[in-house]
């Protein structure tokens, strides 16, 4: 491939302030978002802990309304304030907490140190712009390039995920590509100025499996190419066994599971992790009944008291309906938010 | 072996496409391009394919909410597009949709009993005025909802709630057959199961025959006795669950197969991944001869040209219908150890991939 995709090496060095630590890069503490509308506090993020290193993949699981897109929204310091209200929590990216950072600071981490890939290319790309001048965008605000250079630029990365015919198409808009194709210009605007932090959030829900398996290993890549940190949101178990290193499962605003990808899928220590893992249709259940997790997940204004989980669990007995577990070193490298961990993991 | 319930012929539908000041037709969007199968009583066929390969609107076409281009449908000895008025009607009975988006497919200024019991206004003979309540009651309590909740509106009722609700209704006026299009592809994982699983239960109880239309080819396998692979308008293979899944013959099905990820980190290296280039070309202008040329690895210069037929091929143990020139077998999602073969193979594929696509991406080929 070209030359300008070695690792964090840029054409223009941006002298990045930040120095990680031991490959630390992101960690993310206690974090708790609500959203104060009319209907009362929706508690979305509830106090959810975790933390990234270099060329690591952390993927995020969870069903809608789990809070896995408004964590990644509150790391980016793109949510909506109000009605988003953050009551807690610290976001440091190198050491440095994002949430007390000033906002001009702020805008100088988004896109050189941390970006995001959205799952909707459509609508996030702008429809009157050609795609080649969003993505020259980048180099034009944050590396003070020209138009021409900002341009060529914008079509080596056209060239690195591989859309054909790049120079040509530089000067098309977000409507004349495929959704794949676009996809791939959301991911080459994400990656155009070396972030040491990818956030995908559900990068590829909107697309045909064909096309998934295109842009999941683009995004494989470029990540192992560049040493980047990276975080995938997603509701896909199949999409996760394939990628990720570690996973941190959420349920209703909380982290109730985290281990590494082998250990969750071969024996996980959270009831509502072993439910999802049941539910998926496999081989030899054919003609049986899926083992489904009955009712409903729950309405983040009137979330159960202890348990969050507690109403659907087949493991729950009084105390899940009064303590609330947290979550807690269940073997090596595995935590659970669980008061019956162990007999989840062993039974 | 059970007798047909339905038969599709060369079912064709061609969309218009007006251009110029006049509106003349300048081509046309093939959208379903001679299909052809039978469906069994109390089976389940499932039919999967990308966005945009028609699979939705053969399931309108065979509610007869479209009418077809060419081709015909036989439902239970009687041609139904030749069906007017009355005899129309009684037919529709027997035919019934469960559509994809609860959100949309439901009208929010109604309430739950009121679509529900819409049928039965249409086709007030099969239950009587005053029985209605009690049969939407009933329909509530068999899709596993609370009938009290009759009076309330869907916007008071989550995702999975709301599908109920379009099986209820789907399955109010007892139909033969019931076409599930996409019925379980907006919901969560957790939700999607039970649904599936209320669906299974209602064929047992009712002896319904579905048609199962959806792109989650782990969630077809699940539930369908015989799956049909459509592509660009076209059905590519059509057998049994375990023929197409166990030893498709046809490079597309191959493909899609392996492109499904599987949820087992173990499996992750070990399995062959074919990874297709481009994407699916626009069916307003469908490549020539075998409209899977422009994508596939096997092609030669008679794919170009011929287009093949869907007919018996070998797949290694019996045989099964595949449209390919080329047609053989080849394991695909149960392969663990890979050969140095099949690694070469992966990477010219891959390849491939970085070359320039034929088609104009510009041209009506967006998805989602």
């Amino acid at each position: 491939m070209t030359t300008d995709t070695q690792t964090r090496k840029s054409e223009t060095p941006a002298t990045s302030q930040y120095k990680p630590v031991d490959g630390l890069l992101l960690e993310v503490e206690d974090l708790r978002v609500e959203f104060h509308t009319e209907d009362g506090v929706a508690k979305a993020i509830n106090g959810v802990n975790f933390d990234l290193h270099e060329g690591e993949t952390l993927a995020i699981l969870g069903e809608s309304g789990s809070g896995k897109s408004v964590t990644a929204q509150a790391i980016m310091g793109i949510l909506d304030m109000p009605p988003a209200v953050i009551p807690g929590g610290q976001i440091r990216y190198c050491g440095q907490d994002l949430l007390t950072m000033p906002e001009e600071q702020r805008r100088k981490t988004r896109g050189p140190e941390i970006s995001m890939v959205f799952q909707d290319a459509l609508s996030s790309l702008n429809p009157v712009f050609p795609v080649g001048w969003q993505i020259a965008e980048m180099f034009r605000k944050h590396r003070g390039m020209n138009k021409s250079d900002s341009l060529e630029r914008a079509v080596k990365l056209m060239q690195r995920v591989q859309i054909p015919a790049a120079k040509e198409r530089v000067k098309a808009y977000p409507h004349q590509f495929s959704g794949g194709m676009r996809q791939r210009i959301m991911i080459a605007m994400a990656i155009a100025l070396d972030p040491a932090v990818l956030i995908a959030d559900e990068p590829t829900t909107a697309l045909d499996v064909t096309v998934q398996a295109q842009i999941m290993s683009l995004l494989q890549e470029l990540q192992e190419e560049r040493q980047m940190g990276l975080i995938l949101i997603t509701h896909d178990l199949g999409v996760v066994a394939d990628v990720a290193d570690k996973i941190a499962v959420m349920y209703a605003g909380r982290i109730v599971e985290r281990a590494d990808v082998f250990d969750l899928y071969r024996q996980p220590a959270h009831p509502y992790t072993k439910g999802l893992l049941e539910s998926i249709p496999r081989l030899d259940q054919k003609g049986q009944q899926l083992a489904a997790i009955g009712g409903l997940p729950p309405n983040l204004m009137r979330i159960p008291a202890g348990c969050a989980f507690n109403p659907r669990c087949r493991y729950a007995q009084d105390i899940c309906r009064e303590e609330r577990p947290e979550l807690l070193t269940v073997a090596p490298g595995r935590e659970s938010a669980c008061h019956f961990a162990e007999e989840v993991l062993h039974g | 072996m059970a007798e047909p319930i339905l038969t599709a012929t060369d079912l064709v539908k061609h969309y218009p496409i007006k251009g110029g000041v006049l509106r003349r037709t300048v081509g046309h969007v093939k959208a379903v391009d001679g299909v052809s199968f039978e469906l069994l009583k109390g089976e389940t066929l499932g039919i999967v394919g990308e966005s945009g390969c028609g699979k939705s609107t053969l399931g309108r076409l065979l509610m007869r909410l479209e009418e077809p281009t060419s081709g015909s449908v036989v439902f239970d000895g009687i041609d139904m597009y030749s069906q007017r008025g009355r005899a129309m009607r009684k037919l529709r009975r027997d035919i019934q949709i469960v559509f994809q988006d609860p959100y949309t497919s439901l009208n929010p200024r109604k309430t739950v009993g009121d679509i529900i019991g819409e049928p039965f206004d249409i086709h007030p003979d099969v239950v009587p005025k005053n029985g209605r309540r009690k049969a939407v009651q009933d329909l509530l309590d068999m899709v596993g909802l609370n009938p009290e909740h009759i009076n309330r509106y869907p916007h008071q009722f989550s995702g999975g709630q709301r599908q109920r609700i379009g099986i209820a209704r789907g399955i109010a006026l007892n139909p033969k057959v019931l076409i599930c299009d996409e019925p379980v592809s907006a919901l969560d994982v957790s939700v999607q199961a039970q649904v599936v699983n209320l669906m299974e239960k209602l064929q047992d109880e009712l002896g319904l025959s579905y048609i199962f239309i959806a792109h989650d080819l782990s969630v077809v396998r699940h539930i369908s006795d015989r799956v049909g692979v459509m592509y660009l308008g076209k059905m590519a293979e059509l057998g049994e669950e375990d023929e197409i899944y166990g030893r498709p013959t046809h490079p597309y099905t191959q493909a899609l197969l392996s492109a499904v990820p599987v949820p087992d980190p173990t499996l992750r290296d070990k399995k062959e991944q074919i990874v297709l280039k481009g994407d699916v070309p626009s069916p307003a202008n469908p490549p020539s001869g075998c409209r899977f040329h422009t994508r596939c690895w096997k092609a030669q210069d008679k794919c170009k040209t011929d287009v093949p037929l869907l007919e018996l091929r070998p797949d290694g143990v019996g045989e099964h219908p595949s449209a390919c020139h080329f047609a053989s077998p080849r394991e695909v999602i149960e392969t663990v150890d890979v050969s140095d073969q099949e690694v070469v193979f992966k990477a010219e594929v891959r390849d491939q991939a970085s070359f320039e696509q034929p088609q104009r991406v510009g041209e009506g080929t967006q998805e989602s």
